[in-house]
């Protein structure tokens, strides 16, 4: 399926894994978190990039300091009113430092887009490739922001008080 | 079979309607289509489904009705209310426009 | 009150540019019902019996007259001439056009107004005491926290798609006014003990299908903060509330599950991590808020005006409220005269009521979360003057608190959800209880009436609660003594078996015949109700049924 990252389908290399196939040698590979808690040293031992995805119910938590482990974590969303996922980006941004990349995929909605992106997520998996432009132009349709969020834009209160960028930091 | 409508919600501005002959959607409910012929109904459900497609209305729905002489009458209070208007409001709703109709 | 800056502006109208686009969208045929529903409904638009409805924000019940002007244009162009002031001090308007709805958001957002997230399953409006900045003894003004919220779950990104929706109230006094006790959070302004203002957080109340009074998460939470710990406890009810069931996905189940201990276990070590982080609260926000919600009044000692209609006096007695201002009082609008519908007020009366706020009230009016009105800043010598001018729109009835003060949801005849009527339920017993001196023996005493389990008329905080039951295709009625949503907060008990639409009327008044026999000096409704227990009144009610 589709992917889109800053604004346009990209190349995607990434490969869901089964949890009952073999490792293969090399190669993007994704796993779910059992097949991760099953065999951590054989996935971290391989050549190749590694992720994992994650269903809307495993939570930041499940993964914790691990998560800087991973190139790419996947966030599935259910249904797009599920919205675990989140809470589960933010932490794994703010909390436990995750920087690689992080995707949304299951059902999602272009609508959905700036709230995820503000929770850190980068890249979404989408059903058709046709409205790359859509999604991106969901981006900019609001521009205020009332609260901080795992992203660097500015909030509000921060532009009111002309809070210098140490403040906000935590 | 019970005697059955078809009933949807307009979708630019959600007035009640009602699936009539020749496919026609109407918003009063003596003009409705009703049967109780099982076949039929699917065929109502399945015109209801193709007005979704086609973006004329939303959420529709087999409602059982009773015949009272000429008249279609809803048999729930909800449908009553709905092919009416407000109880407490009779200058308002369809039952404005189309004089009264059965009452509780 | 609080004015829009640029920041604020902006937000509302690119929101309605947003919104317009997702209508065109939808009539477009690119986005189906399903995808459009929560987007739908994150601006206020639901889908009801005849049409769709509109439930337009009040922020914490506050209106300026030329807000309230505006909604009364917006009903008379978009909708039937009136809306419906609700138990959330927002507006509904009930015959509205779904092409029509960007429309009308523009209209409001030209006035500092919106319907953002009115509904869906996100933060909702946060109501406050109705007396907030001229009720003696209040801590602080408690719109000023509300707006603060407001503004930091708006559009919230992390919490826009809770598991269900999120009720949060405040209230400044120790007074409650606002139902803190009954919502998913609800905030009790305080002092501790070095005298410094703070908050008791309270979680997981509600109403509806399972009642429940809300728990002390903490007893005092200082103001700087008021977000960081709500953060706190949104994203672990986020996280942890159920997804499979719609009606135990609301917070109370989770606390309730988990017990308060453990809730406040988890809810500690979320804040650890973010106390002291970008949420905490600037002075200087703070500050910048306040200022918007002093009172434009000083004291006054400018005498007291009467009027010798003993109307005026009868009025008087029950429509006004002491006001922390010499020389002023709170004026309280009824909109529940005898047989009317409660709540309902026609385009002609809002615009009346916003001519009479600028010129008695600098401008300001409330809504309570009983369906009435307040003007909050009345010089005592302006009253007469402005009794006449609520008397010329039938907004007058002197009944504020007593049995004829009735809430009841729109019900089964604007309402998707209901099983059955409520505001001819309501207007049966206005008429059935007009006689002003029985009101006044009768006593303060509320009765609420929903029409279905969502309980939307709060009848379970109701000294006389009815709900609205469908039993085999007939409208039944279900009758819950007892009940109260203020700082003595209760849940009513079911007295017996449901009545019919037809009985409850007799049912009421035989109630309240029970309890004026055996009420023992001036006790209350609910005072004797606590000292002889149910027993007797069922055991009465029930005789000859």
């Amino acid at each position: 399926m589709p992917v889109i990252k800053s604004g346009a389908v990209v190349a995607d290399s990434w490969f869901r894994l089964d949890d009952e196939a073999a490792l293969p040698a090399s190669g993007d590979i994704v796993v779910s978190l059992d097949r991760w808690q099953r065999e951590r040293d054989a996935l971290l031992a391989r050549d190749g990039g590694l992720g994992i995805e994650l269903r809307s119910d495993q939570l930041a938590d499940s993964l914790g300091a691990d998560a800087t482990l991973f190139q790419l974590i996947a966030l599935n969303f259910p249904k797009f009113s599920d919205g675990r996922p989140y809470s589960t980006a933010r932490l794994l941004r703010e909390r436990y430092g995750y920087t690689g990349e992080l995707r949304a995929v299951g059902n999602v909605l272009r609508d959905q887009f700036l709230f995820m992106d503000r929770c850190g997520f980068e890249s979404v998996e989408v059903a058709t490739d046709g409205h790359a432009a859509a999604w991106a132009a969901a981006l900019s349709e609001i521009e205020v922001f009332y609260q901080p969020a795992g992203d660097q834009r500015v909030p509000v209160l921060a532009q009111r008080h002309a809070l210098c960028p140490e403040m906000r930091a935590s | 079979m019970p005697l059955m409508v078809l009933t949807a919600n307009r979708l630019r501005d959600g007035e009640v309607i009602y699936l009539a002959q020749d496919s026609r959607w109407t918003e009063s409910l003596q003009e409705a289509l009703a049967t109780e012929n099982a076949e039929e109904q699917g065929r109502l459900s399945a015109l209801g489904e193709a007005a979704v497609e086609a973006l004329e209305l939303v959420e529709p729905y087999l409602m059982p009705v009773c015949r009272d002489g000429d008249n279609l009458n809803p048999v729930s209070q909800r449908e009553i209310i709905r092919a009416a208007g407000p109880t407490v409001r009779r200058d308002l709703g369809k039952q404005s426009e189309q004089g009264p109709s059965e009452h509780v | 009150m609080y004015r829009y800056d640029a920041h604020d502006q902006s937000l509302v109208e690119q929101r309605v540019t947003q919104f317009r686009d997702q209508v065109a969208r939808r009539l477009a045929g690119e986005l189906s019902e399903m995808e459009f529903k929560p987007l739908r409904l994150m601006n206020g638009l639901y889908l009801q019996l005849h049409a769709y409805m509109l439930r337009i924000a009040i922020p914490y019940g506050t209106l300026s007259a030329v807000q309230l002007r505006k909604l009364a244009h917006i009903a008379r162009r978009y909708d039937r001439g009136y809306g419906h002031f609700t138990t959330r001090q927002n507006l509904q308007l009930n015959w509205i056009k779904l092409e029509e709805a960007p429309d009308i958001l523009a209209e409001l957002a030209e006035v500092e107004m919106h319907a953002i997230q009115t509904s869906g399953n996100c933060i909702r409006n946060v109501t406050a005491d109705q007396y907030a900045g001229v009720a003696a003894g209040e801590i602080e003004d408690p719109r000023i926290y509300s707006e603060i919220i407001r503004q930091w779950s708006t559009l919230h990104p992390e919490f826009s798609f809770l598991p269900r929706k999120f009720k949060i109230a405040i209230t400044g006094t120790e007074e409650d006014r606002a139902a803190v006790r009954v919502h998913d959070i609800g905030l009790r302004m305080r002092r501790n003990l070095k005298g410094e203002a703070g908050f008791e957080v309270i979680v997981g109340g509600g109403l509806g299908r399972t009642p429940v009074i809300g728990k002390t998460i903490r007893d005092f939470l200082p103001k700087q903060h008021l977000l960081s710990y709500l953060e706190a406890i949104l994203r672990v009810y986020n996280q942890l509330g159920r997804r499979d069931n719609l009606y135990k996905a609301r917070i109370k189940i989770l606390v309730n599950q988990l017990g308060i201990e453990e809730f406040r276990r988890m809810v500690e070590t979320e804040w650890a991590a973010l106390e002291g982080g970008d949420l905490t609260l600037p002075q200087a926000e703070i500050d910048r808020i306040a200022a918007f919600f002093v009172p434009p009044v000083c004291a006054t000692t400018e005498a007291a005006a009467s009027d010798p209609d003993p109307d005026y006096a009868l009025w008087a007695r029950t429509n006004l409220a002491p006001h922390k201002i010499a020389g002023h009082a709170i004026v309280n609008i009824s909109l529940k005269a005898t047989g009317a519908v409660p709540g309902d007020a026609s385009a002609e009366q809002m615009e009346a009521v916003a001519d009479l706020a600028a010129r008695y009230s600098h401008g300001e009016i409330r809504v309570t979360h009983e369906q009435n009105l307040v003007l909050p800043y009345v010089k005592e010598a302006d009253l007469p003057a402005l009794w006449r001018g609520l008397q010329a729109q039938g907004l007058a009835t002197p009944n504020i608190g007593l049995i004829s003060d009735i809430i009841a949801c729109p019900g089964l005849d604007y309402c998707n959800l209901a099983n059955a009527r409520a505001i001819p339920v309501a207007q049966k017993l206005s008429e059935r209880f007009a006689a002003l001196e029985r009101q006044h023996d009768v006593g303060a005493l509320k009765i609420k009436i929903s029409g279905c389990i969502n309980a939307c008329g709060h009848h379970h905080v109701g000294s006389i609660g009815i709900l609205g039951v469908d039993k085999k295709g007939e409208e039944f009625y279900q009758i819950t003594l007892g009940g109260s949503a203020d700082e003595n907060t209760a849940v009513g008990k079911i007295v017996g078996p449901a009545f019919a639409y037809d009985e409850v009327p007799d049912a009421v008044a035989r109630i309240v015949d029970i309890y004026q026999d055996l009420r023992e000096k001036d006790e209350t409704f609910n005072a004797c109700l606590a000292r002889l227990g149910l027993a007797p009144f069922k055991e009465k009610l029930y005789a000859s049924h």
